[in-house]
């Protein structure tokens, strides 16, 4: 990489910025310049050259690959192929599938909102700075580096089947029920707390956010009368909503790509994927089923495709509503 | 952290009612915490009890402890010892460790530090694969990787991370580096430093807190990945920790349930180590991460 060496000082100390501004560069003589340039495009594309690869290989070429399958029988063995639509009319008459996008579409519109909830209020709350904030924070936060493990997976499991801790405090509240792990229909909230227990991460987010609240504005605002709920409403959420919006965005993407936890939650040692009666398959459950369990590749991609654009389609829906409710600094107040 | 944060908290003042206010923050927070750590604290209790009262019962901790739960662990899981799967997830996440730190530096360096034509175009790109569900990608990398005959090699787990494909960490390391002084490089430049020598002798060393906390959230992820090695790796000896807790999982849940919760315990040892350690960089790394967007 010895090309990056540059030889020749004097011209760069003329050239303050390698910006292309018009002022400071006059003196310079424009063959310089040029070399100058090519030599900055030629160091940067050599810094990115493991980004690139890696974009070429292990990003555009399968997104490339999986869409073409997507149109294709495939099995590994034999060669893709192609029956066109064959494989998004399978899935969309497949009543396993449409089950596994209601059971993801409960989780994240259940899960989400209540996991940033949790993470706003925590926030709130831990923001009030007292002594022993950071070791709350702190405290917090650890279960969201724990909660993706296989480990927390297995204890969930247990603590969420039946006699053990849930269901014994819901019976004292008068509910016999049962263990949520072992019912079909309850096994998705198991989930849903799994996701919540995991708050920290937004948490520590929203928490950075409102220190950046100016105080200036909260006295202002109680000189002119206005309460502690006003106050949240005209000033804190507007000034923290561009950390909320990404906040929002992240868990709902991450939300849509439940994996692991569902997979072990739900998996019983009958070789039964994704819980009772399928009560925890979730979307990637059954892509994983389709795709590994059965060999059938082409409508596993299939299936990753129609993730995608939900996806993007819910990334796009946020993106346009933020007009209406995210206050990026100019424009606040 | 908490003396300098108090001048830039809302509603930090307020002599009115000090002492009730606190009280009940303080157990506010405690009762939070305790719903936090029930499970960290079941498990710890229920590793020491018989497999039979483990679920049954709602005593946290045994009258009488056991401890062969753990020594059972000596025996290992279907023949395998479990260090050989402690060894494999250390391979995995120290390999993963290094690639991050080498290939997203670099990559960063770039979008930070040097204008080069279609900076702009590559970072939307950058950016757009932070969006992207990693599901999309699945089948087709398998495919990739299987007639590249790596199946079973830690290949395909690991080659991502040294082709900087994390874009979160290119993303962290770029916002610090563009906070240095650009009179550093331009000083550096005048003493006749290329881009390499920059990079290596003055940026990077002042990126240690960016690279401390990559490093610390791609040891957890690595440890933590369950289903990359679950579809790469099918010989049990190469099985990560959490493979071979799945294992177990699904041979003995029913007999030896207390075995299983200890091997949970120990799997996330690690992790819990490494929080306790570095729990600053950790936090502090995620809440920059949301900032500036």
């Amino acid at each position: 990489m010895g090309t990056t060496v540059t030889h020749a000082p004097a011209m760069e100390g003329l050239t303050k910025d390698s910006e292309p501004r018009h002022g400071p560069v006059k003196s310079a003589r424009p063959a310089a310049l040029k070399r100058r340039r090519r030599r900055e495009n030629l160091a940067g594309y050599l810094f990115m050259s493991p980004w690139i690869a890696g974009f070429l290989l292990l990003t555009a070429g399968p997104m490339v690959a999986s869409l073409y399958f997507a149109f294709t029988d495939y099995n590994l063995f034999d060669a893709p192929r192609w029956i066109g639509l064959d494989n998004f009319s399978e899935m969309f008459g497949d009543p396993r599938w449409r089950h596994s996008v209601q059971v993801t579409l409960w989780y994240v519109v259940v899960g989400t909102p209540l996991k940033l909830l949790a993470a706003l209020g925590v926030a709130l709350l831990l923001a009030q700075s007292r002594r022993g904030q950071a070791f709350y924070r702190a405290a917090f936060y650890a279960p969201s580096l724990i909660g993706a493990s296989v480990s927390v997976a297995i204890v969930w499991k247990a603590i969420f089947s039946d006699d053990a801790i849930v269901d014994r405090t819901q019976k004292i509240l008068g509910v016999d029920a049962g263990g949520w792990t072992g019912d079909p229909d309850m096994i998705i909230y198991s989930l849903v707390a799994l996701t919540v227990w995991q708050f920290g991460a937004p948490m520590v987010i929203f928490l950075a956010g409102l220190k950046q609240v100016p105080r200036e504005l909260y006295e202002a605002a109680e000189v002119d009368g206005a309460g502690k709920l006003r106050r949240f409403w005209n000033i804190t959420l507007p000034m923290i909503s561009p950390v909320l919006f990404f906040n929002v965005l992240l868990e709902t993407i991450h939300s849509f790509q439940i994996f692991s936890s569902a997979y072990i939650v739900g998996g019983g040692a009958g070789g039964n994927a994704c819980g009772p009666a399928d009560g925890s398959m979730v979307y990637t459950c059954y892509l994983y089923v389709q795709g590994f369990e059965n060999s059938r590749m082409g409508l596993a991609s299939a299936m990753a495709w129609m993730l995608l654009v939900a996806v993007a389609l819910v990334t796009a829906v946020l993106f346009w509503s933020q007009k209406r409710w995210v206050h990026y600094e100019e424009g606040a107040r | 952290m908490s003396a300098h944060a108090t001048d830039v908290t809302p509603r930090a003042g307020g002599l009115r009612h000090k002492l009730p206010g606190s009280l009940a923050w303080h157990l506010g927070s405690l009762l939070i915490l305790a719903v936090i750590l029930y499970p960290v604290v079941w498990v710890i209790g229920g590793s020491f009890k018989k497999s039979e009262d483990i679920v049954g019962s709602l005593d946290l901790f045994p009258g009488d402890p056991i401890t062969s739960n753990y020594t059972r662990l000596g025996e290992g899981i279907a023949d395998i010892s479990i260090s050989t799967f402690f060894l494999n997830s250390l391979t995995l996440s120290v390999g993963s460790v290094a690639g991050i730190l080498l290939s997203c530096s670099l990559t960063a360096y770039a979008f930070a530090r040097i204008r080069f034509a279609g900076r702009n175009l590559l970072f939307t790109l950058m950016i757009g694969t932070l969006l992207l569900p990693y599901h999309v990608l699945l089948i087709p990398q398998y495919v990739l990787f299987r007639n590249m005959e790596m199946i079973n090699t830690y290949t395909p787990l690991l080659l991502g991370k040294y082709l900087a494909t994390e874009a979160f960490f290119v993303f962290l390391m770029m916002q610090f580096m563009r906070n240095l002084p650009k009179e550093l490089d331009e000083a550096a430049r005048l003493d006749g430093c290329g881009h390499l020598r920059i990079y290596w002798s003055i940026v990077l060393p002042l990126c240690r807190p960016a690279l401390i906390t990559s490093a610390i959230f791609t040891f957890i992820n690595a440890w933590n990945d369950f289903m990359g090695p679950l579809i790469y790796l099918n010989e049990p000896d190469k099985y990560t920790v959490s493979l071979g807790l799945k294992m177990f999982v699904d041979q003995e849940a029913v007999a030896d349930y207390g075995g299983m919760i200890a091997m949970s315990l120990v799997a996330l040892l690690p992790v819990l180590a490494f929080f306790l350690a570095f729990q600053r960089y950790l936090i502090d790394g995620m809440a920059t991460s949301g900032l500036k967007g």
